[in-house]
């Protein structure tokens, strides 16, 4: 035993992994409660609108925000592979991709407030809705400014090959931002109706 | 962490300034405080702070333990009497509890891993500034409260801050709301240190540091990270609902609307409850350190604790509703909770028995950090005992929001907590500061504090029995609680004098101490090898370790802890 007590080859994780993983682990359980609290409430809404009345499955809008998980990853490769442009291409799509789903939540909380009178006042369902994917939306926000700022680095060139793991640390927050809104798919637009 | 010539970049700067001065420069040293990513100089100034709060805290306990010394009292009024309780429960846990912790783990981790620094170091600055920022908004509601209506002041809503009394109707002004804001952003920072403890646990150890061979100091303080982290979003989630409510009329809480005040009280205690091991974590971690140096023998059982820790952390997250038993849930949900509480004596008795192992048939050296864990153990023990009564339900049904609860709770958090925060101090000052504290004042603020903390809430079980109810402002004469209440604040002045010598100590001993040298204790981890008080960069030569207790092969080679592997 003794000639192994020391592992010659000493590798541990790198602590932006660590780090990043352990943020996610916090932004579960704040999810978590959120999660937790619409399903608690639903159909506990002492006056309408109810969501049956006022809902719909934001089709286009999750589409966008699914396949720009996608289109990160290629943005990904290209870095890896060494070609800016690739990279740069598919960072935009991806941000594009981001926008449209922020401009559709926006819309869809126009209609709701203008012309459904719901507001986050106006009974607990507005209360949980607005809370929980405002949530959602404002994890948005933060990962599409941190998307528009590694493109304003990268098109001044600031962001080469050996950025390639703080670049994958940005599409990991990415990914989990995609898996919420799954979640909150779930919850509030096929549970919850 | 290969080359070890190469000192980090935020090495340089200020702080070199102010060692190449010979006389001491007041605003070098403040902008040195203000500007530096240093894990020991963050980890000194978040146990500072806490000290400090401490005492505040303190004396708001010493107001209602005045208070309540005799019946029909009004030392106090009764407004304040509420705010009083209301920032002494919450400054404990969040500005005291909490910053000494993560100092503890801030100073000592790197030096226990053979890092030279935490994972994330600027990260780590903006967490220990989050935290005093998220303090003094705490501290400024006693002006700031008024608000634009008049009324409100500090917080007066308990630190549980039950629905529906925090809502904007019942809670007039901004009192709730500095507290809400403040639990916010000390939360931030809690979650930020805890992110870098678990990284700079899993990314930054030196070469041969294995998993089984890290000090149970960082195991534990690695299992109370996760919990913190596990935690603290909740209650950060209810804060948020609970602001939505207040500020823009949301429903969450609101019973009238078809909100629920019994989900606050869910929430706040799926926080709240691993909080509390989040709290003991720390004492744990001090105890195995203290008590294998000063029994001249390894831990007795060292996987067992690995395990048994993180049993109680993952037990600790299914236990939250026993604080809940009268709040009227079925009989499975309290039978439920009943039985998880119960299963958490199971790894915290194989603690018990291991320390007691250890000590067993080790050759005791009686030093001051050794005597507070003597007590943490017996003391703990107490705790525990308390702690399995109240998870029967029937017994929590007659007991809950009683003194007896009271008296449980600060067993808990005194009698294990805080001593072993005593101990910690005695034990690690050499460290920080090259100097060993005074053994004469110590042992008076040990037997002191003892006394005192014995005479305080030993009786308030009695209490608890005879039918007090936490929170009361006062009682009637006929009631027979006069007695036990007087003991109770009686036992305050010993503690206060205790902690006066304590503080008188510290100060006195980083004067005109004697050197303590690199090693006072003969102990085996790795925040001996280096000097006292450690250089910026922690060690010259990154260190490489072999065994569990990587000093005692660098003394001993001839018989290495690693042959026996």
């Amino acid at each position: 035993m003794s000639s192994e007590v020391v592992d010659p080859d000493w590798v541990l994780p790198s602590p932006r992994k660590v780090g990043l993983l352990t943020l996610i682990l916090a932004e579960c359980a704040l999810f978590i409660i959120f999660v937790i609290a619409y399903l608690f409430y639903i159909g506990k809404s002492l006056n309408g609108p109810y969501p049956s009345e006022v809902l719909s499955w934001p089709i286009t809008a999750s589409i966008a925000l699914l396949s720009s998980s996608i289109t990160i990853v290629f943005a990904e490769r290209a870095l890896k592979r060494g070609s800016d442009r690739g990279f740069q291409i598919w960072w935009g799509i991806t941000i594009l991709l981001a926008t449209y789903f922020l401009a559709f939540t926006a819309y869809e909380w126009y209609e709701l407030i203008y012309h459904h009178h719901l507001t986050i006042s106006t009974n607990v369902f507005g209360s949980t809705f607005y809370s929980l994917v405002g949530l959602h939306a404002s994890h948005v926000v933060v990962g599409l400014m941190v998307l528009m700022a590694v493109l304003l680095f990268s098109l001044f060139g600031k962001i080469q090959h050996r950025h390639h793991e703080h670049i994958e640390m940005v599409s990991w927050y990415w990914h989990f931002v995609d898996v919420v809104w799954i979640i909150v798919f779930a919850v509030v637009y096929v549970i919850g109706i | 962490m290969s080359t070890p010539t190469i000192t980090p970049d935020h090495t340089v700067g200020p702080t070199d300034l102010a060692a190449k001065k010979p006389s001491f420069s007041l605003s070098l040293w403040l902008q040195d405080l203000v500007f530096t990513v240093d894990h020991k100089k963050l980890g000194l100034m978040y146990i500072g702070s806490g000290l400090i709060f401490f005492v505040v805290s303190g004396l708001m306990a010493a107001a209602i333990r005045i208070q309540l010394a005799i019946p029909n009292n009004d030392f106090v009024h009764p407004d304040t009497y509420n705010r009083l309780f209301t920032m002494h429960g919450t400054a404990m846990v969040f500005f005291v509890g909490m910053p000494i912790i993560t100092g503890m783990a801030n100073y000592l981790v790197p030096l226990m891993v053979g890092a030279r620094d935490m994972a994330f170091p600027r990260l780590n600055a903006f967490g220990f500034w989050m935290f005093l920022f998220g303090t003094l908004l705490m501290y400024f509601s006693y002006v700031g409260g008024v608000g634009l209506t008049g009324t409100g002041s500090a917080p007066d809503v308990g630190w549980f801050a039950y629905a529906p009394l925090t809502s904007a109707a019942f809670s007039r002004g901004h009192s709730t709301d500095y507290w809400i804001l403040s639990l916010l952003v000390t939360g931030i920072g809690s979650i930020t240190a805890a992110i870098n403890v678990i990284a700079t646990v899993v990314s930054m150890r030196c070469k041969g540091m294995t998993l089984g061979r890290m000090p149970l100091f960082v195991w534990m303080m690695l299992v109370m990270s996760f919990l913190i982290i596990i935690a603290i979003s909740p209650l950060s989630a209810c804060q948020i609902m609970l602001l939505f409510d207040r500020f823009m009329g949301a429903k969450f809480f609101d019973t009238q609307a078809g909100g629920s005040a019994v989900l606050w009280q869910h929430f706040f205690w799926i926080f709240g409850h691993p909080e509390v091991y989040v709290l003991i974590m720390p004492a744990f971690a001090v105890a195995s350190e203290v008590i294998p140096v000063f029994s001249r023998k390894p831990i007795f059982g060292y996987s067992i604790m690995v395990a048994a820790s993180v049993m109680i952390g993952f037990i600790s997250l299914g236990v939250w509703a026993h604080h809940m038993f009268t709040v009227g849930m079925t009989s499975l949900g309290n039978t439920f909770f009943a039985i998880s509480t119960l299963l958490v004596a199971v790894p915290t008795g194989i603690k018990i028995f291991n320390w007691i192992g250890t000590m067993w048939g080790g050759k005791i050296r009686l030093e001051l950090p050794m005597l507070f864990c003597i007590a943490y153990l017996v003391q703990f023990l107490m705790a525990g005992l308390t702690g399995v009564m109240l998870a029967i339900v029937p017994f929590d049904w007659q007991l809950s929001d009683s003194y007896f609860v009271v008296a449980h709770f600060h067993y808990v958090l005194i009698g294990a907590l805080l001593f072993t925060i005593f101990a910690a101090v005695y034990y690690w000052f050499p460290k920080a500061f090259g100097k060993l504290m005074d053994v004469r004042m110590g042992l008076a603020h040990f037997w002191l504090f003892l006394i005192g903390f014995h005479l305080t809430f030993g009786p308030q079980h009695i209490l608890g029995f005879l039918g007090m109810p936490r929170r009361i402002y006062t009682y009637s004469e006929d009631r027979g609680w006069d007695l036990w209440n007087m003991v109770s604040t009686i036992g305050v002045l010993f503690q206060a004098l205790g902690v006066l010598i304590f503080v008188i100590n510290m100060a006195w001993s980083y004067w005109k101490g004697k050197d303590a040298g690199d090693d006072p204790w003969d102990a085996w981890t790795l925040e001996w090898a280096t000097t006292s008080p450690p250089p910026e960069y922690n060690f010259e030569k990154i260190p490489v370790v072999r065994s569990a207790r990587p000093l005692w092969d660098l003394k001993h080679p001839d018989d290495p802890d690693w042959k026996f592997d």
